[in-house]
């Protein structure tokens, strides 16, 4: 029971920073189709930005700066790097991100050492919410999960609500119609990417205090955001909030559950015989808890192709 | 020329390509103030490409385009909306995705100097269906009623010109009759229009003066009755 609480409780606010992550990959991807690998290196430049900040500005200050920077960072790489090569399709954006998050990456140890940074959630911020089975529960965990989830209400209003959320639908859809119709397209495409990065650039920010903030972490994250996308469904924020959840979950209760094939045979009686084949039998579940969303990616591409939540396929 | 109909809009030696291919070669023409202008022509005449052309959307290659005297020939897309030059494409090109209101508040802008201005409740008043489905999604209406949103949405923009490209085009006589009143009344309450029409009979009915399109170049100009008096022009250039 205490194992399972717990494993909820982590579980959600894992899926919860996922999302933080993927939102801004759903956007970007999801809504524009820019297949952009170097998202996850936002999350990173977030976190590192925010950890020099602090020193001079303080925690939070540094972490909404943190953000905004990253923003103008996104914009730069819109305008300037992947205007250009869009219409070459695909495979041309790929390799420019694909690109971009290596010299990131390069950068990032450059400046700061190709180690873990010792940036911590600040004392003020590291008390017990309350506490599970004897175990305290940190107040940060709840305050990521908070914030998440007030991205997600703030997109989605900001999306369905409003004039802006209007056009943006509308231009990722019809471009050229939309500019036919007096709107900035360009403007608008940029603005969506700079709100997208700073999305990941304020869950780096906000993540890397907690969890650890080092030059791989855009690469631990990176691939996990895109399978977060494709399993919600393309442009689908509700899929990607869903999504989240799942893999969060998911990933957070196998890391504690030992059993493996032998014990499943081990049910009809067959354990002596499993545990003599060994090889494939013998995995531990929790040994796997890192590949189980890619499987899941790939069983929801069969069934589902347009995802969970999407309407494109 | 007197004020009533001193050019609005003026189209001088226009050129455009499409890739390679050199599509309009050196179109001239103008709208004045109130005028309902038709360009008729065979497919493949360039008359959509001069309305693209004219919003940018096919850039021009040289030539100008001048709106109240100011060239717009090198403006991009959406400064030409601003300026007051509305368009409706002949696929229409509603936003599927999004309802019939949230078209129709794509469309709206602030108003330009002059031009009439225009209220979604107004909208509603022309095409009655299109408030019964304000809440539908665009993608799930007939091809009339996209038309008709897609009229509507220009509107909003409150434009001086309006280039319209093939309105009827695949509509039930029902829907004709509606857009061709539409046109009319909106044309009546001072925006001027270019009108791309297949049908002859609707464009002598509705047009202050018909331009005949052949080979990316204006061939005739001159008012309806001039045209249908011409044999020569309407066997040379609109006989099917």
């Amino acid at each position: 029971m205490e194992y399972f609480t717990i494993s909820l409780f982590n579980g959600v606010v894992y899926g919860l920073l996922l999302f933080m992550v993927s939102a801004g990959l759903t956007l970007i991807f999801g809504m524009m189709g820019v297949l952009n690998f170097a998202h996850a290196s936002f999350y990173m430049v977030g976190a590192y930005l925010a950890y020099s900040l602090q020193k001079i500005f303080g925690f939070w200050p540094a972490i909404v700066l943190a953000a905004l920077l990253v923003g103008i960072l996104g914009m730069v790489v819109e305008a300037f790097f992947l205007r250009r090569v869009h219409r070459y399709g695909h495979a041309h954006e790929l390799l420019l991100t694909f690109g971009l998050a290596f010299i990131i990456a390069e950068l990032v140890k450059l400046f700061y050492g190709n180690y873990p940074l010792n940036y911590r959630v600040p004392d003020a911020l590291n008390f017990a919410a309350f506490q599970v089975f004897g175990t305290d529960y940190p107040v940060y965990r709840l305050l990521m999960g908070g914030i998440s989830i007030g991205m997600f209400i703030l997109i989605y209003l900001l999306l369905t609500r409003t004039r802006v959320g209007i056009v943006v639908r509308s231009a990722i859809y019809r471009p050229r119609m939309a500019e036919a119709l007096g709107h900035n397209v360009p403007l608008v495409f940029m603005g969506v990417f700079g709100v997208g990065a700073a999305l990941a650039g304020l869950a780096g920010a906000v993540a890397g205090a907690f969890y650890t903030t080092n030059p791989n972490m855009a690469l631990e994250l990176g691939v996990i955001v895109f399978v977060v996308v494709v399993v919600g469904g393309l442009g689908s924020l509700e899929g990607a909030m869903l999504a989240s959840l799942l893999i969060g979950l998911i990933s957070s209760f196998a890391v504690g559950i030992d059993l493996s094939l032998i014990d499943f045979f081990g049910l009809f009686g067959a354990r002596e015989w499993a545990e003599s084949v060994g090889g494939v039998l013998a995995l531990k579940i929790s040994s796997l808890s890192a590949t189980i969303p890619f499987a899941l990616m790939l069983l929801i591409l069969l069934v589902r192709p347009s995802g969970l939540m999407g309407e494109k396929s | 020329m007197t004020e009533s109909n001193a050019p609005l809009l003026e189209v001088r030696d226009l050129h455009a390509y499409y890739g390679k291919s050199h599509i309009l070669h050196g179109v001239n023409f103008y709208v004045g103030k109130g005028e309902v202008v038709s360009l008729l022509g065979r497919n493949g005449t360039g008359r959509s490409t001069t309305l693209k052309a004219i919003m940018g959307l096919v850039p021009p290659k040289s030539g100008k385009i001048l709106l109240n005297g100011r060239n717009l020939a090198e403006a991009r897309t959406y400064a030409i909306c601003r300026a007051g030059i509305g368009y409706i494409p002949e696929e229409r090109e509603v936003f599927s995705n999004l309802t019939v209101d949230e078209n129709l508040r794509m469309g709206q802008q602030s108003s330009h100097d002059g031009a009439p201005e225009w209220t979604i409740e107004q909208m509603f008043e022309y095409f009655p269906n299109l408030k019964e489905r304000r809440k539908t999604k665009a993608g799930n209406l007939s091809g009339g009623e996209q038309q008709m949103l897609t009229i509507c949405r220009s509107l909003l923009g409150n434009p001086k010109v309006l280039l319209i490209d093939e309105p009827t085009e695949g509509l039930a006589p029902k829907n004709v009759a509606a857009v061709e009143e539409a046109t009319h009344d909106i044309n009546r309450r001072g925006v001027s229009i270019v009108l791309v029409e297949q049908k002859l009979a609707i464009a002598l009915k509705v047009s202050t003066r018909v331009c005949v399109m052949g080979h990316g170049q204006i061939v005739f100009e001159g008012t309806p009755e001039e045209l249908a008096g011409n044999t020569k022009i309407l066997k040379e250039w609109l006989a099917v």
